[in-house]
């Protein structure tokens, strides 16, 4: 009888508490630094992890689509079929192989963004304007000279805008790694969740995660005029060509 | 090998195929939470597009939409939406899921209307139309085709989304999974992955169909068809009515996975 009282002032507190479960405040912030810094940093190495192997993976397939036509239909078709599966299932593929580990979550981020830069790495190297080739064919460029001197760097502008989406949507899409114990910031979120609906926890960790994406996404823009110091005079485009552009830049 | 063996037993169960956590009745949660979720997104998305494309004012609104919403982890919304009063659940999912639904609809619609050709829109006004009508009977017929593919995308991407509800207590496939890693049944893990694939393939196939079928002759054999689209990256860049659609797909998704 005694607990069950217990349990009902228990309620009562809580009900009179809920005002006290603000969105945000300092005091969490000060309190949970060691688990944000952990978080965020797993959150950060995960996803420079999945770039750069994604990279190393992409060029040498986007490379092959280029050189070998045949090849570009089953390569992008690959990437395109792991990027229709739902990213809880393929951990769920990757799990009950790999184990609970931060390399399950890893492989399952690079096969998503694999497609994401193959296609944007195909897409600029196919972008080369046929006369600039002539001219370097007439030139007696040979191949890897042309892909080297030519087409990579004329691809350069495609490739940073597929590594900055990438890098968006991987910062994004580690918190789902959860579901194995290493989401980043994503497990701050789900403890939140469990721990009552604790917003402060939920909102810190939310918050983080969008700044630690517009950040990268700032700083890959400007590596990106860092490395192509042409393309910062071109003409403005209109709007709507903005907007196929940024599609066609994302997925092309 | 075996697992996947145990993983087929699992789904031969019939346990597995009846009553609330059971695979017929998660599959119909999961539908009715994507449906609802891309109902609400399209009922606020679709006329905002058509009235910002048909002003043609806004078209920065729509970039900024769809550039922010790939950032915001569809974890972060579920848990918030589950912090707030609307409480966790099925609701709290599909306003969170309504929310990353709505740039594919936004972007595909707004391009749609702008991409139809001006001299048409003009021969409307030319022969009395009035703007509503201008807009209702010429540009969205002539949009129809990329707002399909702006309702493919979103769709796929919240079934796909969708399975996540089930780490904040919502229902749906993901259930299988989630439960099986509280369980540590592997078997279990890999049937729910399977089912959860298979659910967002014949989605994605089904609507694929749907807007193959309310595309014009043209610009049909152009269209980002499953493997089609893969075939030929260029495809977008030259043709303005596939580029977004095209892009859209797999852009968007990108979000759709977190």
């Amino acid at each position: 009888m005694a607990s069950r009282s217990g349990a009902t002032a228990a309620h009562h507190i809580v009900a009179l508490d809920e005002p006290a479960n603000p969105w945000f405040t300092w005091d969490y912030v000060r309190d949970n630094s060691g688990d944000l810094q952990e978080a965020l940093q797993q959150h950060v190495v995960l996803t420079v992890e999945t770039i750069v192997i994604g990279l190393l993976i992409a060029f040498p397939l986007a490379i092959l689509a280029h050189r070998y036509r045949l090849l570009a239909g089953p390569v992008l078709a690959t990437t395109g079929a792991l990027y229709t599966v739902p990213s809880l299932a393929l951990f769920a593929f990757l799990a009950p192989y790999t184990g609970l580990t931060q390399r399950t979550v890893l492989i399952g981020l690079v096969m998503y963004a694999l497609l994401i830069l193959v296609r944007n790495i195909l897409a600029g190297l196919e972008g080369v304007p046929p006369d600039v080739k002539e001219a370097a064919e007439g030139m007696g460029y040979s191949w890897s000279r042309m892909l080297w001197k030519i087409e990579l760097p004329v691809a350069l502008p495609a490739v940073m805008a597929g590594v900055r989406v990438a890098t968006v949507s991987t910062v994004a899409l580690v918190t789902v790694g959860v579901i194995v114990g290493y989401g980043g910031l994503g497990g701050l979120m789900l403890r939140g969740f469990q721990n009552n609906f604790y917003r402060a926890e939920i909102v810190t960790a939310s918050v983080l995660t969008i700044a630690l994406g517009l950040a990268f996404d700032v700083l890959l823009a400007w590596a990106t005029r860092a490395v192509t110091p042409w393309s910062r005079n071109t003409a403005r485009r209109s709007l709507v060509a903005r907007l196929r552009g940024s599609s066609e830049e994302a997925a092309a | 090998m075996n697992l996947l063996g145990d993983a087929f037993v699992w789904l031969n169960d019939p346990l597995n195929w009846s009553g609330k956590q059971g695979v017929p009745f998660l599959t119909y949660e999961h539908l009715y939470i994507s449906f609802f979720a891309v109902l609400i997104a399209a009922a606020v998305s679709v006329p905002t597009a058509l009235a910002l494309g048909h002003t043609g004012r806004g078209g920065g609104l729509t970039v900024v939409v769809s550039n922010v919403s790939r950032a915001i982890p569809t974890l972060a919304l579920l848990t918030i939406f589950a912090a707030t009063s609307i409480g966790f659940g099925n609701r709290a999912t599909i306003i969170a899921l309504a929310v990353f639904a709505v740039p594919p609809l936004l972007t595909n619609t707004y391009v749609g209307i702008r991409s139809v050709d001006r001299d048409i829109v003009e021969a409307g006004r030319g022969m009395g139309l009035s703007e509503r009508s201008v807009l209702l009977r010429v540009e969205l017929p002539l949009a129809v085709p990329l707002i399909a593919a702006g309702f493919r995308t979103a769709a796929v991407q919240v079934v796909a989304t969708a399975t996540l509800a089930a780490l904040v207590g919502g229902g749906g496939l993901g259930r299988i999974i989630t439960d099986g890693f509280g369980q540590q049944d592997r078997p279990q893990i890999l049937a729910g992955g399977l089912l959860v694939a298979l659910l967002a393939l014949v989605t994605e196939l089904a609507l694929a169909l749907v807007q193959r079928r309310v595309t014009p002759g043209e610009q049909r054999r152009r269209l980002p068809f499953p493997g089609r689209r893969a075939a030929d990256p260029a495809d977008g860049s030259d043709d303005p009515d596939a580029g977004p659609g095209a892009g859209g797909g797999a852009e968007e998704r990108s979000v759709s996975v977190s």
